[in-house]
């Protein structure tokens, strides 16, 4: 006997943004990226149509980052030069957007000034024809510098910037408005701030369908189960239609991933842990491919084995083919 | 589950004659429904209407135990943040009885030691799957013996051949295992034995329509401990099938699919195959066999596992008391953390690695990080200058120092005013401490 399935029937969708601009469209990118526009929950084909597949940006620092050898090991020489660094991303490992962290920038440490962010900003646009996020240095006031001189020198390349955040979100909505630029809006695991934190953000006259949301994620073994959790609720508000939870989401998987000890330590320290080689990959592919079922669409890497696997992941996932 | 006072009042013989304790139908009815009470209590209570009751307010995902403690099922909602998930996936590694008995012993220990220990929590793998691919049931029944006699995990005995599974299964019933499949074309012989030995069973099938008959065919045998196998071996459709199983039970109460169900990988590349079961933990697996069988693909998975079926409402906390790490004396350094079990067994583990005997004093922050803690005044150099104070632990050490995250430095001024302790500010991240923690003690 047939079974009646239980398919919903979403009122609306998440919301669609554009990334990236190509000539005929004002900027210099060989291809757009596009996120969102889903009206079912992840990976469901049986009740809607799963419309632009998840995205991977791999990430690329200003400075020659302090991340573990064997991370550093697989990118070669080119950790000291961003352009080619983000061409590698492109070239060998499939990165869909090249994500520049202006961690150089930071006034405790290199100090480096806006027009200097500016210019790797232009390098790295230059080297690579894939659309680019571009964040600062975690540093509020020195951000906000950094990323007008970024909005301006990026103007056209339709970039999406970060971070605006609560307390801090005017500078950046303004340079991206002017510039016509796409915002990353984080908040910190709350549906409420982050709800508060488009609105504020629209509010200046920044169109819904420029906003990406940052739910902020706690990495595997670390408070991911919050992440995972606020992300479903995003996801099913925007499919009941809150338009102000229907951006399409970001998540700092390789940040997060890698901070832990578990994606750090050897198996000579920890034996009961196993091998490194193992583990150090799958801490990042599993934070990336757990919160791909909470609803994740752009996920920030870092290690290119883990994008490898979680490639395929995706791959194997939007798959249509087949149904229930 | 949830009936209403009115759904149960329906059943009652309306009789309004007390006996049951309370004065009218209406009011046992009731009281039954907020959980007061037992049906028994009413003598004239039909059989009928016994059964209705017991089946309409049976767990909309039958509890399926089996093993060493193994429990699949019994789930009540599709999302965790709806209240929480309760019976963390099972997951199961597999051998094959192709093996010789002293390449399988090796790698029955091998999966033995798939157990892990960290931030205070110990998981591990929970059991082993014994495939049948030799073709021979006195192979198979052999294999399973050998299997037994060296783990204590849970097993599940994997054959489509009733042969093998009759030459195998009895052996090893005191073990509970779980046996498998019964499918279309065996299904009242695998049956049969699950039910002389009083052993669940894993109904497989082709697809959910499939599914539902075999199903409804393997109950009308008259037995219900079933594990369901929806057959699709294709992650995308793995997926849609473990969430149209868990919709229909709990959505739709229905009763056919009200069972719990067993996920098997396609991947044969470990780091693949680790990913793809990562799916399934999230979406509804009760239970996945593997083929990966070493520390470093399972500890990251184990840990999402955790992670997914960590209560929402509650976060893990350790006793906000004085803790003491190694031999202490009174030169023992003292830091001061959080009671979120994260934090804490973060902080632990490293003052614990510096091999200097230290005192940790986690400060009761209703178990959250350090940061959340800040952000939600739940830090405050008062309350940690109190704790300090009646923690006794001033009694203990010869010295006026404490040891606070790096990154609540800006604390560090309140805190020595209020506590008259000379605050030294740590690392921002716990993986700090061991270098931190020599410096100071030589400096
Ligand atoms: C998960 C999380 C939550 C969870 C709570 C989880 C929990 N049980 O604590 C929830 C969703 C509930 C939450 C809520 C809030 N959160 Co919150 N949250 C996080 C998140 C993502 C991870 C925190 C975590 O679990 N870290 C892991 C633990 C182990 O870290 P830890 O406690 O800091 O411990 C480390 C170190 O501090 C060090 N350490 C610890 N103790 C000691 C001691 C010594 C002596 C030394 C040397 C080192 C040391 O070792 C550990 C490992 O390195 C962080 C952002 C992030 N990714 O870090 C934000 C974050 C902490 N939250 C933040 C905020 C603002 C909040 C809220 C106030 C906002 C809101 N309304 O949502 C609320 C407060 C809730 C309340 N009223 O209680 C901010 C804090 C900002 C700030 N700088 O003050 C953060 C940083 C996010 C951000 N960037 O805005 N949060
Ligand atoms: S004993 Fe039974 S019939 Fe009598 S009042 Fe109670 S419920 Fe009704």
């Amino acid at each position: 006997m047939p079974v009646t399935l239980v398919k919903e029937r979403f009122p609306s969708k998440v919301g669609e943004v554009i990334l990236g601009a190509t000539s005929e469209q004002g900027g210099t990118r060989t291809s757009t990226v596009v996120v969102g526009g889903d009206n079912l929950l992840p990976f469901l084909h049986f009740e809607g149509k799963v419309v632009n597949r998840p995205v991977i940006a791999m990430e690329v620092t200003d400075i020659v980052p302090p991340w573990n050898e064997a991370i550093k090991a697989q990118f070669g020489d080119v950790l000291d030069n961003p352009a080619a660094w983000a061409q590698k991303c492109v070239n060998e490992f499939g990165a869909d957007l090249i994500y520049l962290k202006l961690i150089g920038a930071d006034p405790e440490g290199f100090n480096r000034s806006p027009e200097d962010c500016a210019r790797v900003v232009k390098e790295v646009l230059a080297a690579v024809g894939v659309p680019l996020v571009v964040v600062g240095c975690e540093n509020a006031e020195k951000d906000n510098e950094v990323l007008a001189a970024v909005a301006e020198a990026g103007a056209g390349e339709n970039l999406l910037l970060g971070l605006a955040e609560q307390d801090n979100y005017k500078s950046i909505t303004a340079a991206a408005m002017v510039h016509k630029h796409n915002v990353i809006a984080r908040s910190p695991l709350d549906i409420n701030i982050c709800k508060q934190l488009n609105i504020l953000i629209n509010e200046m006259g920044l169109p819904l369908n420029r906003i990406v949301i940052d739910p902020m994620i706690g990495g595997l073994g670390f408070g991911i189960e919050y992440a995972y959790s606020i992300m479903e609720r995003a996801r099913l508000g925007a499919l009941a239609n809150d338009k102000m939870l229907s951006m399409p989401m970001i998540c700092t998987v390789g940040y997060e991933a890698n901070r832990s000890k578990e994606a750090n330590a050897s198996a000579e320290e920890f034996p009961g842990w196993g091998d490194l080689a193992q583990r150090g990959v799958l801490w990042e592919t599993l934070t990336a491919t757990a919160l791909l079922q909470a609803g994740a669409s752009i996920l920030l890497m870092r290690n290119p084995e883990a994008v490898k696997l979680v490639q395929r992941n995706i791959a194997d996932l939007v798959d249509a083919e087949v149904g229930a | 589950m949830g009936l209403t006072g009115l759904e149960i009042y329906k059943q009652l013989p309306k009789k309004n004659c007390g006996e049951c304790g309370t004065p009218t139908c209406l009011a046992f009815a009731m009281a039954l429904a907020a959980g007061k009470g037992a049906l028994d209590s009413c003598p004239y209570v039909s059989d009928a209407a016994r059964d209705a009751l017991a089946s309409a307010s049976a767990p909309p995902i039958k509890s399926i135990k089996f093993g060493n403690g193994s429990v699949l099922g019994d789930e009540t909602v599709l999302f965790r943040h709806d209240k929480t998930f309760y019976h963390p996936t099972t997951v199961l590694v597999q051998v094959s009885d192709t093996l010789n008995d002293t390449d399988l012993v090796a790698k029955v220990e091998q999966i033995n030691d798939l157990e892990f220990d960290r931030v205070g929590l110990h998981y591990g793998v929970d059991g082993i799957a014994v495939l049948e691919e030799s073709g021979d049931p006195t192979r198979f029944a052999q294999a399973v013996k050998v299997v037994a006699d060296h783990t204590e995990k849970s097993l599940l005995l994997l054959s489509d051949n009733v042969a093998a599974l009759q030459a195998a299964a009895p052996a090893v019933a005191a073990k509970k295992p779980l046996l498998g499949n019964a499918a279309e074309g065996n299904y009242e012989a695998v049956v049969a034995l699950a039910k002389e030995l009083a052993l669940p069973v894993i109904l497989k099938a082709n697809g959910l329509d499939a599914l539902n008959d075999l199903v409804e065919k393997a109950q009308a045998l008259g037995y219900k401990e079933f594990v369901l196998d929806p057959g699709s071996r294709k992650p995308v459709e793995t997926l849609a099938n473990l969430t149209q199983l868990r919709r229909l039970a709990i959505k739709k109460k229905y009763r056919p699919f009200g069972y719990p169900v067993v996920a098997f990988t396609s991947k044969n590349e470990p780091m693949d195959e680790i990913a793809e079961a990562s799916i399934y933990v999230t979406k509804y697996a009760s239970a996945i066999v593997l083929k990966a069988d070493e520390k470093g693909f399972l500890l990251p998975l184990l840990t999402l596992r955790a992670n997914i079926y960590t209560d929402p409402q509650k976060p893990i906390q350790v006793e906000p008391t004085l803790h003491s790490v190694g031999d202490v004396n009174p030169e023992s350094p003292v830091y001061v953390t959080t009671n979120f079990s994260l934090t804490y067994y973060s902080v632990e583990g490293e003052v614990e690695a510096s091999k200097i005997p230290s005192y940790i004093l986690p400060i009761d922050t209703d178990g959250t990080s350090v940061l959340t803690a800040y952000a939600a005044g739940k830090y405050e150099p008062e309350k940690i200058a109190d704790a300090l104070l009646n923690s006794g632990v001033a009694d203990k050490v010869g010295h006026k120092n404490v040891i606070i995250p790096g990154y609540v430095a800006v604390i560090s001024g309140k805190l020595q005013e209020k506590s008259g302790w000379k605050v030294i500010v740590g690392p921002r991240e716990s993986s700090g401490i061991v270098s931190f923690a020599r410096s100071l003690s030589n400096g």
